[in-house]
């Protein structure tokens, strides 16, 4: 095994015995279990944004749209259909899956900034039902009246409603189930060929690579990830916000991927970790947490190109 | 048979004509040029025949068989491959990688597209190889695309339309920006091509393609003004001189 690998693998070690032992050593740092769930599920989030923006190059200003459709298929199905947390899962990722499906069709004919405005257009268009579609919705006030179920396995109950451990170990375990996916996708030859589009999508093109095809195959994917990650949201907040969906949320979850180095597999998810965490301690400071956390885009985007990761990354070798 | 049918081709890009009325046929083994001056619709020619631009008239058969305006990614799967006047490769892959891509985009069957890794292809990896020793690089095949030097990419650049084992080559000036030396390299490597390969070349300089080519097109103004053996372009060239004024041998 080559100095490389063995780097490699050290480094992916180290990122799962971190995230595997989040809870105990984050409330001696001032932190709480709560917050590492949050941190997981935005940057599950922030990942599948990056699958799309990092791995295929093209930049989807809307995925909150993706996001919000899973926090509202994952709420309505608590609420109204079953009491049962894994099928909300599923419900929340499908209803975001399919819709990308679908709207992807007419979105991956546009190109840089046509693409981004489009992707907004159609997230928008979510938005406003979520907003004014009260009585099944919520309206402005969001879906609440549900809450996450324990997860039956038969022979025992795993209490996720009221134990924070609990509850953060279930969202690592689908975290892991998630990131694998997309890991095995980038290692495979359809990862390679999203590569190829980002670096050159006219080689790619004569080639033989049906571009719009694949560009398309990536941002369904994409949304049934973001589908995921929102319908964990959802869990975690025992409530669907209309705001999941609005472009500014898009524009988070963009800028947690830059932030943290959007070439880098695991760059939008320490991105994420960054971006949750001065929220949550500057936002009980001052009402203006934004434009601290927008200075910090602003200094990492001048002097750390490559992101936070990147840096990192370079620092060490 | 032909490999390659032209029949009356035209391009209008609104009052432009590019290519203007254009026959021309590739026979199995034949090395066919095409120069002309900048701007005599060379590369449009080209795109045309890879499906980047349909005809506004005329017809091209490949193989017998009708491709005009079937689209880039369906030209490249029937066996046309072609290489670019300005390089266009991956730049932050490596050399290895960026032969891959072309000899795996051109597999008829995409089996474990989504989860086998891509180092489970020996095949196709060693076809790689083989394409990049072909071309003088297999000794650089690890390093970045955009760490190397512009000659060796005008190389590499050849090795990516070689790997898509391809039925007819189109060579869009693979010496464009070479030095002397550099341009001798990739004529040698041309000329090993010949008759391997059906080729079409597109050359501005006409000493690089006069003793290697099997037939010669004129192009100026969109349409074919000569066409034949090179010993009768150069005739007629030399008789041209003052009209085609660029592509004349210095």
């Amino acid at each position: 095994m080559s100095a490389e690998s063995t780097r490699k693998l050290i480094a992916l070690a180290a990122i799962w015995i971190t995230l595997l032992l989040a809870p105990y050593w984050m409330a001696p740092l001032g932190g709480y279990t709560a917050l590492a769930t949050r941190v997981l599920v935005l940057g599950l989030a922030a990942m599948s944004v990056n699958f799309l923006l990092g791995f295929t190059g093209v930049l989807s200003f809307g995925h909150a749209a993706y996001f919000g459709l899973g926090a509202y298929g994952a709420g309505l199905t608590l609420k109204f259909l079953a009491l049962s947390t894994p099928l909300a899962l599923v419900a929340g990722t499908l209803l975001g899956g399919v819709c990308g499906a679908i709207l992807g069709t007419l979105i991956v004919r546009r190109r840089g900034v046509y693409f981004a405005m489009v992707t907004i257009a159609f997230g928008q268009v979510f938005y406003y039902i979520a907003f004014q579609w009260s009585s099944l919705t919520g309206g402005d006030d969001g879906l609440r009246g549900f809450s996450r179920q324990p997860i039956d396995f038969g022979f025992f109950k795993l209490d996720i409603l009221s134990s924070a451990d609990n509850f953060y170990f279930f969202v690592l375990f689908c975290f892991a189930l998630v990131v694998a996916a997309m890991g095995f996708i980038l290692r495979s030859p359809f990862g390679r060929t999203m590569i190829a589009i980002r670096e050159n999508e006219r080689r790619s093109r004569f080639l033989g690579i049906p571009v719009e095809r694949h560009i398309w195959i990536a941002f369904t994917l994409s949304c049934f990830f973001m589908g995921f990650a929102g319908a964990l949201y959802a869990l975690v907040n025992n409530f669907a916000d209309p705001r999941g969906l609005h472009y500014s949320q898009s524009g988070d979850f963009v800028m947690m991927a830059v932030m943290g180095g959007m070439r880098s597999f695991w760059g939008p998810l320490l991105g994420a970790a960054v971006f949750v965490v001065l929220q949550d301690y500057l936002s009980s400071v001052t009402v203006n947490w934004m434009s601290f956390v927008g200075l910090l885009f602003v200094l990492v985007v001048l002097f750390f190109p490559r992101g936070l990761l990147g840096f990192i990354q370079r620092s060490k070798a | 048979m032909n490999v390659l049918e032209i029949n009356n081709v035209t391009k209008r890009f609104g009052n432009l004509v590019a290519v203007r009325d254009v026959s021309l046929s590739v026979a199995k083994g034949e090395l066919c040029a095409i120069i002309g001056p900048n701007g005599a619709g060379k590369t449009t020619f080209f795109n045309l025949l890879t499906g980047q631009h349909a005809p506004t008239s005329g017809r091209i058969v490949f193989d017998g068989r009708d491709i005009t305006g079937t689209p880039p990614h369906g030209i490249a799967h029937l066996g046309i491959a072609r290489s670019f006047q300005r390089t266009s490769i991956f730049p932050t892959l490596s050399l290895l990688d960026n032969v891959w891509l072309a000899a795996f985009a051109r597999q008829p069957s995409w089996r474990g597209l989504a989860w086998r890794r891509t180092d489970r292809y020996p095949e196709l990896a060693e076809r790689a190889m083989a394409m990049l020793d072909e071309v003088g690089l297999a000794g650089k095949a690890g390093e970045p695309a955009r760490a190397i030097s512009h000659g060796e990419q005008r190389q590499l650049e050849l090795a990516i339309a070689l790997a898509a084992t391809p039925r007819l080559l189109l060579l869009d000036e693979p010496a464009a920006g070479l030095s002397p030396d550099e341009t001798q390299k990739m004529v040698a490597l041309v000329r090993r091509l010949k008759g391997r390969y059906n080729i079409i070349l597109i050359e501005h300089k006409i000493d690089v393609v006069m003793s290697r080519s099997d037939r010669i097109a004129v192009m100026h103004f969109g349409g074919v003004i000569a066409e034949g053996p090179p010993a009768e372009i150069q005739r007629n060239a030399e008789v041209r001189r003052a009209y085609l004024g660029g592509i004349a041998p210095p």
